[in-house]
């Protein structure tokens, strides 16, 4: 129950309802010296210079002459004194030189600056794919390794502080914390693949996620390469009994996405060493997307622009807004200050502050508004600059499955699925990342960017995650 | 015997020679009274005695995926915001081999200023845009290798706002929203390792 240099168990005793602990075993960990006054019948706890008096049968303490009132008063069990466990933040931590932390909840009690941080894990799907998120408060690094059929995840902290531990489901047979006070074993089962780990961290807490798919074969939800017939894009962006979504629910339908071809105009973007422009590769790999997603899926694509000319981020926001776009898509080319970094990023929006408190407070205002028909609508009203802060979850999912696509057909970058306040990603009302497909400011890859190959498996890449963003916006919910 | 002599003369010479220690110290003091770390607010001396402190800037990492933090001597400054503006001032120099520079060169600082609230603005000259090579992840590394360099030296600094030629800006080169202060990131910075 205490960490110091290290983790220490320390019994505790139930007396009438009360949780208390030995004062001589707090002395002995804690370095105090108890005294007991045998006239007044209460008992002095010194440490260095600074005393606290308690007293024999109120419920209360003196500290230099300052009174802190206890759950119970001091308890006798045979020969030792008893403290309730409230004692130790109310009495013994004002006079203690480092801080003590009582953390109830996972019964720890943690003594001086050490980095406990609050970790919880969730099963967020049995799956398949099993999915496991791990969320780390304060934000601290965290390593993930997979070794023989688990996935570790280390934190970069004295102790964890993990409060209930689910039991396993899926593909997942188990999980276990405590091995090593810092690490979080997760045990795959037999039909498992190779799992997939990602890292985000924010300004509130560092995130974990493990997909564990299922063993190569059948993997169910692959995209089936014939897809239903070409549909005719759908008529005009009003749809009259439906009201489009405003909320990412996931009764949701992907009738509409939005490809931005990023820079343009006078703003060409990366400059690789031979030449080649950002702007004209962003928009050639729109276009190749934009024919693909329309032929075999039958989705409808707005381009943000389809021709070299200038469009500001905002105007690129609202072309996606007033298209009433359930996805968006920016495509970038990326830019290094060594001409060795190269492969592909997927970014999706990190919200600061302000960004977490509209998406709280999204749902506390949100307003029933009458439409046409007679029904009602929940409008959330939200900064339109944070239009993104609802659909954060979502967009996250359409990164991953961005990621996991890129990563089958071309290299990853030294960062494959980041968080990052991106101006373009801010404003759209919808899920939405931003991809850079390639460094342009690596020789191989700007030359490769230019081969109908490398460009078909980028294309590729982000039609197999459109298909299966569109499968999961359109599955309901699991119970 | 020749213990003891050895003991004595031993003894004797550490006596003289903390004798000597003391009195040099002494006189030195009495000689030359030490530049006394400047609490007047002269203009700091452009010479090599200028009193300094040592900041943590951040620069590219050789290998251009990430922020390092390196230890540099920056002139010491009157105050959190003649501070700032030294380090500011550093981080904009090129940085030291073998680390990469993330802010393009011509860059200038127009101002630095700090509100009540701890908010740091820090206002660029339009070169930081302009001449930006671009890049969503430059430009990420670009903006926080700066509210980091203040955010890491000041403490007074919660967030930073980033102003191009003495305005808001929407970003450096169409990626990272610049409308918004920024609080201290270190998810892009790597400890620097020796074998790199």
């Amino acid at each position: 129950m205490i960490t110091r240099d290290g983790r220490r168990p320390v019994a505790s005793i139930m007396l009438n309802g009360q949780e208390y602990i030995g004062l001589d075993d707090l002395a002995a960990l804690l370095m105090l010296a108890v005294r007991e006054d045998a006239l007044a019948g209460g008992v002095t706890v010194t440490y260095k210079g600074r005393t606290v008096v308690a007293a024999a049968d109120q419920p209360m303490a003196s500290i230099n002459g300052r009174v802190v009132t206890l759950p119970a008063p001091i308890a006798r069990a045979g020969r030792r004194l008893l403290v309730p466990l409230d004692f130790i933040p109310r009495a013994i931590a004002p006079i203690y030189d480092s801080p003590i932390e009582l953390r109830r909840a996972s019964r720890l009690l943690i003594v001086g600056n050490v980095r406990v941080p609050r970790a919880t894990i969730r099963l967020e799907a049995a799956g398949p794919p099993t999915r496991l998120t791990v969320d780390v408060v304060p934000p601290l690094a965290v390593s993930t390794a997979v070794d023989a059929g688990r996935v570790l995840v280390r934190v970069d902290a004295d102790a964890l502080d993990i409060a209930t531990t689910p039991a396993g489901a899926g593909l997942i047979d188990q999980i276990r914390t405590g091995d090593q006070t810092t690490t979080i074993a997760i045990a795959l089962n037999t039909r498992a693949g190779m799992p997939r780990t990602s890292t985000v961290t924010t300004n509130e807490s560092t995130r974990v996620l493990v997909e564990v798919p299922i063993a190569a074969q059948q993997e169910t939800a692959a995209p089936p390469p014939a897809p239903p017939p070409p549909t005719p894009p759908a008529p005009a962006p009003t749809s009259p009994e439906v009201p489009p979504p405003l909320l990412a629910t996931r009764t949701a339908k992907l009738q509409t996405m939005v490809l931005d071809a990023g820079h343009g105009g006078d703003d060409t973007g990366v400059r690789g060493l031979k030449g080649t422009l950002e702007k004209q590769v962003t928009l050639d790999a729109a276009r190749r997307l934009k024919r693909l997603v329309e032929s075999r899926l039958g989705v409808r694509v707005v381009m943000t622009r389809d021709e070299d000319r200038a469009v500001s981020l905002d105007e690129r926001d609202a072309i996606a807004n007033n298209s009433k776009a359930d996805l968006f898509l920016s495509l970038h080319a990326n830019s290094s200050p060594s001409a060795s970094v190269k492969g592909t990023e997927v970014y999706y929006l990190r919200l600061d502050r302000a960004g977490e408190e509209a998406r709280r407070n999204a749902a506390a205002t949100e307003l029933i508004l009458p439409v046409v028909g007679g029904v009602t609508r929940p409008i959330d009203i939200i900064p339109w600059d944070l239009a993104q802060a609802s659909h954060v979850d979502a967009s996250s999912r359409f990164a991953s499955m961005l990621e996991e696509e890129f990563e089958k057909r071309v290299p990853a970058g030294p960062r494959p699925l980041q968080q990052a306040p991106m101006r373009v990603l801010s404003g759209a009302n919808m899920p939405a990342a931003l991809v850079e497909m390639a460094y342009l400011t690596n020789g191989e890859q700007e030359q490769r960017m230019k081969s109908d190959e490398f460009q078909n498996a980028v294309v590729e890449a982000m039609y197999g995650a459109v298909v299966r963003f569109k499968a999961y916006l359109e599955t309901p919910p699991a119970p | 015997m020749t213990r003891t002599r050895w003991l004595q003369v031993g003894g004797i010479v550490l006596v003289f020679a903390s004798a000597v220690w003391i009195a040099s110290n002494v006189l030195e003091r009495m000689v030359a009274p030490a530049p006394a770390p400047s609490a007047t607010p002269t203009p700091a001396p452009p010479a090599a005695s200028v009193p300094h402190i040592i900041a943590t800037l951040y620069y590219g990492t050789p290998d251009g995926q990430a922020l390092a933090a390196v230890k540099r001597e920056v002139p010491l400054g009157e105050g959190p915001r003649e501070q700032g503006r030294q380090i500011l001032q550093s981080e904009l120099e090129d940085p030291p081999a073998p680390y990469l520079s993330l802010i393009p060169r011509g860059t200038t600082l127009r101002a630095f200023y700090i509100t009540d609230r701890g908010d740091a603005f820090v206002d660029l000259s339009a070169e930081a845009s302009t001449q930006h090579p671009g890049g969503s992840t430059h430009e990420l590394l670009t903006v926080y290798a700066i509210v980091n360099a203040v955010t890491a030296n000041l403490t007074s600094v919660e967030r930073v706002q980033i102003l191009i030629d003495g305005r808001q800006a929407d970003t450096l080169a169409g990626h990272v929203d610049l409308r918004r202060p920024f609080e201290r990131d270190t998810v892009l910075v790597r400890e620097t390792k020796a074998t790199e």
